[in-house]
Order: structure tokens, then C-alpha cells, then sequence
């Protein structure tokens, strides 16, 4: 690591800093990896109550035409992403993901209907190759980074503790946004998480995001908790990480991430294609990929990491695959890991042995999520 | 008296058998560690070598060799409870015995002193 780097704050820096944060340089900010009581003590607080977290170094863009009406730019999203968005309903989030021309992921979002305008929520690392990518597809519209804060609160607790400060939030299912007063500033919050536990992401003006964590934290059981806890909460979630579990040489359905991508998108459907990436997206939804994503368990003990390569015997010589995420899995009781293997592979009962500096390790493949999603519908 | 690494390392000395383990601040920084991967008892170390792995919730360490010898005992209880180099550096949560080829080598290492100023 270059000690010239300079790294971006957040909003909240100096609060992590009094807090005790350990903190580290990620996606070009510096950001807090634990606090005081550990990560893994952050992992059991956003299972069994609630944690927020600072996602600040997001990309937040908006997108506005001056209708009046959100339309016109869903419309044109669905060219460079290959959801159901011009049906995304006011009030309303969805998953995406932007593709190149060979179908490999850009990136992967949420976008959110506003009523009046779009909001994107992108991977930190790419937010300026995003920026590009749709100034460079989209016309007659603003596209605007927000410099603003977003704060995670995850966990089941997070319905109470936001309910608390905003009531009317208690009204929101998974996947609502809405936007609220808060003591006379405007945020915006979305139902919605990357946890695999109910919860909120908001949106705040910079100098009233530490007033907004204190508030949150003065409930009952609310903590703070940092990326390596997000890390493990949203591996055993088995939500992706992009430019570690996908990239740009990855596929939709490599990186089995196929349920993204609605019937009505899909040859034979109303709106089918029409988006960049469209022709190896839609032959991989009918015919399959050669690879894919699939979760597997490790026996207690050691816990293999991104870049285990995969082995079908203890004693074969030629990798078949590697693990993009491993970490232990608190909330499962095991390591828990994703693998991109060969999709005959994956589907078979072929034996997966990971090496772990030189000892192969038996793997059991398990359903994602490895701990049940508890989203509130 | 302890000894201590530029990796972090500490050695107590008891004529020449050196038991080793992680610092303090060594374990803070890594943060919870799940897992311990120690030497067999018999393995030949050298100085600044590879002797065990530390596997924080976060990710896999190396642990070096301070001095070369022969493993003569490890700490099979890091095998159920990790957790005691978080909570016992210096005690509880050592690693490994080891006979050295050459007590004398300790004098280079740093005192208590030189560690502190090494971490400040």
C-alpha cells in the first residue's frame, strides 16, 4: 500500500475515531474495519438487535429530468440494465446490475423511484466508472453524485429504533423508499440492506449524519459496527461482493445471479433484451453458463479465504476453482464461503477439497442464503 | 524477562528453551482470532521463518520463528479456545517451546523498552 494514498472521510470519521474504531483504507476512504467490542461481537449485535453501520463511501446519484416524473429515466435505465424498472412503482427499490457489451458486470446497484426523480445506490469503487458509464447512455437528464451521507441500520431492532425518531417509517415494507423530515432536514431512507436482516439505508445531509448515529445508537441494543462485520453478515446472507465474488469478466448467470433478471427482460418476453449485454445474458438464461456461483461449508476450524483454489481429491493436481469469499460464519456456527466452479461440476456430488496452505480441506455445498434472509414484507 | 520481535513476537527464556507467542498490540490489531495452525512438535524452525498462522475473524497471519531451534512443545489448547491470545497474550495464549540452537541469539533481540518505542 502506498503511504502517499490519500484517503477520503466520511462524514463520520471523526465520530469513528472517538469512538475506537480500527480503521483502514477502503475503496479509496478510510473506514472503520471494527470498533471496541470486536467484529465479531458487531456480527451477533446486527443478528440479535441492531447495528449501524456507515456506508458513506457509496455512491449516491441522482438522476432527474425535470417532469416531474420518474418515466422517462426508468425507461431509459432499462437500455443499460436489464430489470423491470419502467413498472418500478413510486416508493419502490430495485436490484440491478450495469453490463458491458460482452455481458461481463459493471456493477451491480439498487435503483429507487422517488416519484419525481431516481436514485442510484453503487459500489464505492466504481461510482466514477459509473458516472461515465451513464452520462455516456443517458440523455436529457441531470446526472448528479450526491455528496451525502448513508448510514446502514441493520438488524431486528432497526423497525423500532427508526420508528423512534421518523414514525411513519414503521409503515415501509422491504424495498420501500420514502423520503421524511427529521428535525426540519430532509432524508431518505429505503427498507432495505445488505445483511440479510431487516433494516434501513439513509440518506442525510452530511452535518446532521453524527446527530442521526446518536440517535439511532441512544436506543436500546443499537451499536455500531464495521466493514469486517458487514463482510461476514453479508457472505452468510450469500449476497455478492462486487470486484470479488463478480467482476467485468463475470457473467449474470456465472455469477448466478440469473433471478435479477425478470421473464419480461427474458427471450419470449414483452420488453425482452434492449439492454447493453443483452445477447450472452439472454442465451446464458436459456442455455446456462459454464461456470456458476455456489455456496459451500467448512468444517469448525480453519476458515478458507477468497483465493483458496478448489480441488476435487485430496490429491489432484490441476485447480477446478477458487473461493471468491470465506470467512467464518458466527451466525452459522462454521466457515461459510462462495466458489466459482465449472457449472457441471457444481451440480454434481463431485467432492470440493479446499487447500488451505497446503492441507485440503472437504467443503459441503449449502444453500445460499447460508442464514435465513429476514427482511420485513 | 521478555524479548520481543520487529514481527511481534515475544520470547520468555528458561536456559535455552524459549516459549513464544504473539504481543499484545499484535493481537489487538488483529482482531478476534478463530483459529491457531501450530508446528508439529519436532519441526525444525529457522529465524524469521514460517512457524505458525493466526487466523483473525478477518484473515490468515503469519507467525515467524524469533530464533532457530526445535519445536519441542505447542499449546494444544489454542485448538479449543483461540480466543486466549485475544485474551492472554503473554499467558494463556502462547504458542509453541522452543530448544535453540543458540540461547546467545536472544541478546538481539529487543527489551521491553525498544519494543514500546517500536510500537509508539
Amino acid at each position: 500500500m502506498s503511504e502517499q494514498t490519500v484517503l477520503a472521510k466520511t462524514p463520520l470519521h471523526a465520530f469513528h475515531l472517538s469512538e475506537g474504531a480500527k480503521m483502514s483504507g477502503f475503496a479509496g476512504y478510510d473506514m472503520p474495519l471494527s470498533y471496541e467490542q470486536g467484529a465479531i461481537a458487531e456480527h451477533h449485535l446486527c443478528r440479535t438487535s441492531a447495528a449501524i453501520f456507515d456506508v458513506s463511501h457509496m455512491g449516491q446519484i441522482e438522476l432527474c429530468d425535470g417532469t416531474g416524473s420518474a418515466k422517462a429515466i426508468l425507461a431509459q435505465l432499462e437500455t443499460i440494465i436489464p430489470a423491470n424498472l419502467i413498472d418500478l412503482k413510486a416508493g419502490r427499490q430495485r436490484y440491478g446490475l450495469f453490463l458491458n457489451e460482452n455481458g461481463g458486470i459493471l456493477d451491480d446497484l439498487m435503483v429507487a423511484n422517488y416519484g419525481t426523480h431516481v436514485r442510484l445506490v453503487v459500489n464505492a469503487a466504481c461510482v466514477e466508472q459509473d458516472m461515465a458509464w451513464i452520462s455516456g447512455h443517458l440523455t436529457e437528464m441531470s446526472i448528479t453524485r450526491l455528496h451525502r451521507a448513508l448510514i446502514a441500520l441493520q438488524g431486528p431492532a432497526a423497525g423500532a429504533a427508526f420508528a423512534a425518531l421518523i414514525p411513519a417509517s414503521a409503515k415501509m415494507n422491504f424495498m420501500d423508499a420514502s423520503s421524511f423530515n427529521w428535525n426540519g432536514v430532509e432524508i431518505e431512507a429505503t427498507r432495505s440492506g445488505y445483511t440479510g436482516e431487516d433494516g434501513f439505508e439513509i440518506s442525510c445531509p452530511d452535518a446532521v449524519a453524527e446527530d442521526l448515529v446518536k440517535a439511532l445508537s441512544a436506543h436500546d441494543n443499537v451499536g455500531f459496527a464495521g466493514l469486517i462485520a458487514r463482510d461476514s453478515l453479508r457472505l452468510e446472507a450469500g449476497l455478492c461482493l462486487y470486484g470479488q465474488d463478480m467482476d467485468s469478466s463475470t457473467s449474470i448467470v456465472a455469477a448466478s445471479l440469473g433471478w435479477a433478471v425478470p421473464k419480461i427482460r427474458r427471450t419470449g418476453g414483452a420488453r425482452m433484451g434492449g439492454f447493453i449485454g443483452a445477447d450472452r445474458t439472454l442465451a446464458e438464461c436459456d442455455a446456462g453458463a459454464e461456470f456458476c456461483r455456489i455456496g459451500a461449508v467448512a468444517p469448525k476450524g480453519v476458515p478458507p479465504r477468497a483465493g483458496t483454489e478448489i480441488f476435487t481429491s485430496e490429491k489432484a493436481d490441476t485447480a477446478i476453482g477458487r473461493i471468491s469469499s470465506g470467512m467464518p460464519g458466527p451466525s452459522v456456527g462454521q466457515p461459510v464461503t462462495m466458489l466459482t466452479l465449472p457449472h457441471d461440476i457444481a451440480v454434481s456430488d463431485t467432492p470440493l477439497f479446499a487447500d488451505v496452505r497446503g492441507k485440503r480441506i472437504l467443503l459441503s455445498r449449502a444453500d445460499m442464503p447460508f442464514f435465513p434472509h429476514r427482511f420485513h414484507r | 524477562m521478555l524479548k520481543y520481535t520487529e514481527d511481534h513476537e515475544w520470547i520468555s527464556l528458561d536456559g535455552d528453551i524459549a516459549t513464544v507467542g504473539i504481543t499484545d498490540h499484535a493481537q489487538d490489531a488483529l482482531g478476534d482470532i478463530v483459529f491457531v495452525e501450530l508446528p508439529d512438535v519436532g519441526t525444525a524452525v529457522t529465524a524469521g521463518g514460517d512457524m505458525a498462522t493466526v487466523e483473525s475473524f478477518k484473515a490468515a497471519s503469519s507467525v515467524y520463528a524469533p530464533l532457530s531451534g526445535e519445536i519441542i512443545e505447542i499449546n494444544d489448547s489454542l485448538s479449543d479456545d483461540p480466543a486466549q491470545v485475544n485474551s492472554e497474550p503473554l499467558g494463556a495464549g502462547w504458542f509453541v517451546k522452543i530448544k535453540l540452537d543458540d540461547p546467545s541469539a536472544a541478546d538481539a533481540l529487543m527489551d521491553e523498552g525498544a519494543y514500546k518505542a517500536l510500537i509508539s
